[in-house]
């Protein structure tokens, strides 16, 4: 009696829960039914997921990933969209590039204007003959090869950032490939070398450019240009000590930027490269402008001051007129100096006079 | 003429990395090299969200404009290739892209980086004879009138390639059938505030 009354109640309950479910399934089909033809914005709604808020947003465009952060590239650390490499492009594009050709274009034209209406710095009074030791050989060595590679880097750097516009349409594919190959393993290989010998001449160097009080004048003047008479000058007048220091402090910066560009393999961060590609270039255009003023000062623009850094002496009389201070110094010295020897062993002993 | 164009939807993409693998196998992209990756935010979370990228096709493209050698070029239909022969592994492409399309296979001392390497759309590129094209670049499907094998495949068909008009009315399609009040990108209640017109994280 009891077990059938039990099983009678279990009987109950299974049907109500067959009953149940049927209703369910009922209304699940009709919901299916429903989805494919018309839309149902409230049904998507309730199992879409919540939005990706702007603070989100804005931390993926800048590039940086977070922990829950995924990418199935192997070791990439990329976010979905980096923003900083079209600034990059903009910095690089719209102003470094117009800058560096603002700069050597212009500094080119200033010299050609300077030299046409100025002309060579002539020595005031004639050559006496007798010679002062000015650079000795080793600092000759030091400087030429810096020099040398200084132009090396920046016409293969010049390439780098001007070459497609201006000889790319020169070329076939096949040269401009072969040219530009070169050219990108010339400056990355060199680049090092560079860096060695500029920390070395800078050392050598040193001596000469500590800032002295007179410095200053000479800057007032103008080195000259301004006012009558030679304002006082040691062995480097302020122009050169600038020039050293402007080595010593863009050129270093664009030394240790460059190595950042080289060297890939620690693993810099693009924006890293970014960053160190801009310094890089805006240091580089910078020093090439202000060394194409070295270099005319050197050369065509001073009588009697090239043979010093080919051959080492320096006449008396240009020593009196450029750096009168150190010609003080070094007077006594004239004789040890054994011109005659220095002449001999010139090969262009038959350079114009005056 | 058409332009050519991915679009990833991410309403539909399961993170199941066909599109990844099909692309390797397509075009046998060199080890090391991925050309299409899959990317998830918020991993876990009840707002994850996966999408696949790769080149993105520009117009006005970040890496052709740094390119200093002119190996990155625009075809008429919007397709950006690359040609292995001018490239000289300075990686200014790869500082300028903002999808992280161009890779190198190496990254080695004095910028030793080798030939860059991305996604052609599987359109193969500048070669001499078919062989040359395939060894260099991979597969060039856009020849044979197919689309992209990582779009082709895409299981759940959120990968869309072919001419940016019709991927635009595909996706204009789904979004009406899904029916929101506020495009397809967003069902964000927010969505007036953030008036962001790409949102590829927004789902709703």
């Amino acid at each position: 009696m009891s077990i059938a009354m039990r099983d009678s109640w279990r009987l109950a309950l299974t049907a109500l829960l067959v009953a149940l479910m049927l209703v369910a399934l009922g209304q699940q089909a009709r919901a299916q039914d429903a989805t494919p033809g018309e839309a149902n914005p409230g049904q998507e709604a309730a199992f879409a997921v919540p939005a990706v808020d702007a603070d989100a947003w804005r931390q993926i465009r800048s590039g940086e990933t977070d922990a829950n952060f995924r990418d199935s590239r192997a070791e990439s650390t990329y976010n979905l969209i980096n923003a900083s490499g079209e600034t990059w492009r903009q910095i690089r594009d719209r102003w470094v590039s117009p800058f560096g050709a603002i700069a050597i274009l212009g500094m080119l034209a200033v010299l050609l204007v300077f030299y046409l209406v100025v002309g060579r710095q002539r020595l005031d009074e004639p050559r006496t003959g007798r010679k002062l030791l000015r650079w000795p050989v080793l600092d000759r060595a030091l400087h030429w090869s810096v020099a040398s590679l200084f132009i090396l880097l920046g016409l293969t750097g010049l390439l780098l950032l001007y070459g497609k516009a201006l000889l790319r349409p020169v070329f076939g594919d096949g040269a401009w490939a072969g040219l530009m190959t070169g050219t990108k393993t010339l400056h990355n290989y060199l680049g090092p070398l560079f860096a060695i010998m500029l920390l070395l001449v800078l050392a050598r160097f040193l001596r000469h450019n500590l800032p002295k009080r007179h410095d200053l004048e000479w800057l007032r003047q103008g080195g000259g240009m301004v006012g009558k008479g030679h304002p006082d000058a040691g062995f480097a007048n302020a122009g050169e000590k600038l020039w050293y220091w402007l080595l010593a402090s863009v050129g270093l910066v664009v030394v240790v930027s460059g190595l950042v560009l080289d060297f890939p393999n620690f693993d810099q961060a693009r924006d890293t490269m970014q960053w160190a590609n801009v310094i890089h270039a805006l240091g580089a255009l910078g020093l090439t402008a202000v060394a194409l003023g070295h270099i005319y000062i050197g050369t065509i623009g001073t009588e009697g001051v090239l043979e010093g850094m080919t051959h080492g002496y320096v006449d008396e009389s240009w020593a009196r007129q450029h750096h009168n201070l150190w010609y003080e110094e070094v007077k006594g010295k004239t004789d040890e100096a054994a011109p005659e020897e220095e002449k001999s062993d010139a090969p262009s002993a038959s350079r114009p006079p005056g | 003429m058409a332009t050519m164009k991915f679009m990833c939807d991410a309403e539909r993409c399961i993170e199941c990395n066909g599109c990844v693998t099909a692309c390797k196998n397509a075009n046998e992209v060199e080890w090391g090299i991925q050309r299409r990756r899959v990317v998830t935010l918020d991993d876990g979370e009840p707002s994850e969200v996966s999408i696949s990228v790769a080149c993105m096709h520009c117009d006005d493209a970040p890496c052709i404009a740094v390119c200093p050698t002119e190996t990155l070029y625009q075809r008429d239909d919007g397709i950006v290739l690359h040609d292995k022969d001018l490239c000289i592994g300075c990686g200014y492409c790869l500082y300028a892209c903002p999808f992280g399309a161009p890779q190198f296979p190496q990254q080695s001392a004095f910028g030793e980086r080798g030939k860059m390497d991305k996604c052609t759309f599987c359109a193969g590129g500048p070669a001499d004879s078919k062989e040359e094209e395939y060894a260099k670049y991979g597969a060039n499907r856009i020849d044979e009138g197919k689309l992209p094998l990582c779009a082709e495949m895409c299981s759940t068909k959120a990968l869309l390639a072919g001419d940016a008009q019709e991927i635009a009315d595909i996706f204009r399609q789904r979004v009406v059938r899904r029916g929101h009040e506020d495009g397809g990108w967003s069902g964000n209640p927010r969505a007036d505030a953030d008036s962001l017109a790409y949102d590829a994280t927004q789902q709703g």
